[in-house]
């Protein structure tokens, strides 16, 4: 195949396919043989068990997690050993993490001009031109001034959302990103996603809040022991769970 | 009658703390007279001070001989200290044999650095940038042209043979601690190299700099080195032990860093990596700030190391200016039994003076980068 047919193989409205991929951490199988599309403008949640391979999934999407065999193509470009490809896709992917993962010594804002200016080569003015309007869109514009350890999780993981915003980039990857948060703050953070799904941005989602994944997502993907066990739209995959282990899955989390 | 159910009608009232935990009584009763105890070892240590701290100020001011041309009156008495030693000593304490036409370059280097240092350690001082990039990049050009001379410029050239005293000091400490900073963040990321060879290297150097006492790493830095290097390259006699000076303190140093590259979270490189940071640009940014801030208590305890182990050099023929004091000590126009504690309690002075002064600049910077951060 040539490297144009490639290219439009993986282009073709797809932002992430993953073909045949598999990954082990030393002899432990934690991803086997997943066959993924995700579609430009899709919004994909990803639920499973604890340990079933969710985070590792999407870590190998913007490569902090490496891949053994298979390949994982993102926006048009395949991942390799080649940094400068992996550079071309992390600018592209913005991720959102479980514990937010603020630089600790920045103002929120330097944390949201950082990448922009030294990445992106963006003159600062600008930097903070547009992390002024990211920061307010995700109502925390009256805390740019202060340091991550000064905010409260929820307004930590906005200013995350934010952070990754500011890049500008085509995909969002969200590592749990509720799951360290108090239970008054979740809403907030995920009523921040929910418009950014709105504005037609594609996501990926890991997270086990169900309310969420039946509203937002175009498709839910249940994983189970590195393996994806059922995909589909979100009404008939918590109204009609076809495969045991999503129905086993359901029961235990929606008592 | 009490009920199990209960619901709150009005808001209680905010009310101040208690005052008895404040006061400078309730501190001494707390701190210095809690119990019969530690009242009697308040009571003696007071008792100590009022004892000896006037008999010690009167042998340093009121006992003490200010001037005298030479070591006479300083023997006829011997309960005060000889500081007229000290001060006619002074231009030789300072400069050490360096011609006497000649040392206003010297000073002029002094007072530049100081100059310099003083606006790079003054946190809120403007345009510390410039300041950084004069004291780094035109201050070495500086200092060696002035110190060594120039036959260009018209400066006689000093040979190192005969620089000495405080500004040997000053220049060691201030070399050492400029290049082993920069030498031991790189060797502390080169021992946590994903690159095998880089690994390697850095753990080799610093376990063998570390294993081996600093006497010994100057010994071989001034005789070995030269043995190793083409004749016309043999490094002089001065840049040698500063080398090995330089050599050792990174290898303390690269470890204290890596204690604080240890110490950041997985989470802090994924999150750098993640926004697209290459790997220089996220060290620079991300790890460093984060690390350093951590263990700036260890590299300024490893500076103050640094500061006193310069008055080992002396080992290797440089007269520093401890040795310069042990020179004028022996002078036998000042023979007598108070010099030796004299000059000795102002080297004492003068050593403890700058490394206070660099514990509590230290204390002051992570006061500053504390504020705020939580």
């Amino acid at each position: 195949m040539s490297a144009s047919l490639a290219r439009a193989d993986a282009g073709g409205g797809a932002a992430i396919r993953f073909a045949g991929v598999h990954k082990w951490y030393g002899s432990f199988h934690v991803l086997r043989n997943i066959n993924l599309t995700v579609g430009a403008g899709e919004r994909i949640v990803v639920c499973g068990p604890s340990g079933s391979g969710k985070s590792t999934l999407i870590r190998c999407v913007n490569r902090l997690e490496k891949h053994q065999r298979g390949s994982v193509v993102v926006d048009g470009v395949e991942l390799t050993d080649d940094i400068k490809r992996i550079d071309e896709v992390r600018r592209e992917v913005g991720m959102v993490f479980q514990n937010f993962n603020l630089f600790p010594h920045l103002t929120i804002l330097e944390n949201c001009t950082l990448a922009p200016i030294w990445v992106r080569k963006m003159p600062r003015r600008d930097a903070e031109e547009l992390a002024r309007k990211l920061l307010s869109r995700v109502r925390i514009l009256d805390q740019a001034h202060k340091y991550p350890g000064q905010l409260s999780g929820g307004q930590q993981q906005r200013a995350a959302i934010a952070r990754a915003l500011c890049m500008s980039p085509k995909i969002m990857l969200f590592d749990e990103p509720t799951s360290s948060l108090d239970p008054e703050m979740v809403k907030e953070v995920l009523d921040t996603m929910t418009e950014l799904a709105q504005e037609g941005m594609t996501m990926i989602v890991v997270t086990h809040e169900m309310g969420f994944a039946r509203q937002v997502a175009d498709r839910v993907v249940f994983m189970d022991m590195g393996e994806i066990v059922e995909v589909n739209a979100p009404s008939p995959f918590f109204d009609h769970p076809r495969h045991e282990r999503t129905k086993l899955f359901l029961s235990q989390i929606l008592h | 009658m009490d009920s199990l159910a209960y619901v709150r009608e009005a808001p209680e009232a905010e009310d101040a703390a208690p005052m008895l935990s404040s006061g400078v009584l309730a501190w001494a009763r707390a701190n210095l007279f809690s119990s019969i105890g530690s009242s009697l070892v308040t009571i003696g240590c007071i008792a100590l001070i009022a004892y000896w701290l006037p008999q010690l100020v009167a042998w340093a001011t009121t006992r003490a001989i200010w001037s005298a041309t030479n070591g006479a009156l300083c023997r006829q008495h011997q309960d005060g200290a000889c500081w007229a030693f000290v001060i006619a000593k002074w231009d030789y304490l300072r400069f050490g044999s360096y011609p006497v036409a000649e040392r206003w370059r010297v000073d002029l280097v002094e007072a530049v650095g100081a100059l310099l240092i003083g606006w790079l350690l003054w946190t809120n001082a403007p345009r510390r940038a410039w300041g950084a990039l004069l004291f780094f990049i035109a201050y070495p050009i500086l200092a060696l042209v002035l110190l060594r001379g120039s036959s260009l410029l018209g400066l006689p050239i000093v040979d190192t043979l005969l620089w000495g005293g405080i500004f040997v000091s000053l220049l060691t400490a201030v070399v050492g601690i400029v290049f082993s900073l920069p030498l031991g963040v790189l060797l502390a990321l080169g021992r946590r190299s994903p690159l095998p060879v880089v690994r390697m290297a850095s753990v080799l150097f610093i376990e063998f700099v570390r294993g081996v006492p600093f006497i010994t790493i100057l010994f071989m830095a001034n005789n070995l080195a030269p043995l190793f290097l083409p004749e016309a390259w043999a490094p002089d006699r001065l840049l040698r032990p500063l080398a090995g000076i330089v050599i050792f303190s990174a290898a303390y140093m690269a470890e204290e860093i890596r204690g604080g590259l240890q110490s950041l979270g997985k989470g802090q490189y994924e999150g750098a990596l993640a926004l697209g940071l290459n790997y220089p640009l996220m060290t620079a940014l991300v790890i460093l700030p984060q690390a350093l801030t951590l263990v700036i208590p260890g590299i300024v305890n490893n500076f103050i190391g640094l500061f006193m182990d310069t008055t080992l050099v002396s080992v290797v023929g440089i007269t520093d200016f401890l040795q310069a004091m042990n020179n004028a000590i022996k002078d036998p126009i000042w023979a007598g039994p108070t010099i030796m504690v004299t000059g000795y309690v102002f080297a004492g002075i003068f050593y403890f003076c700058f490394c206070f002064g660099m514990a509590r600049y230290s204390a002051h910077v992570e006061r500053i980068l504390a504020k705020g951060r939580k």
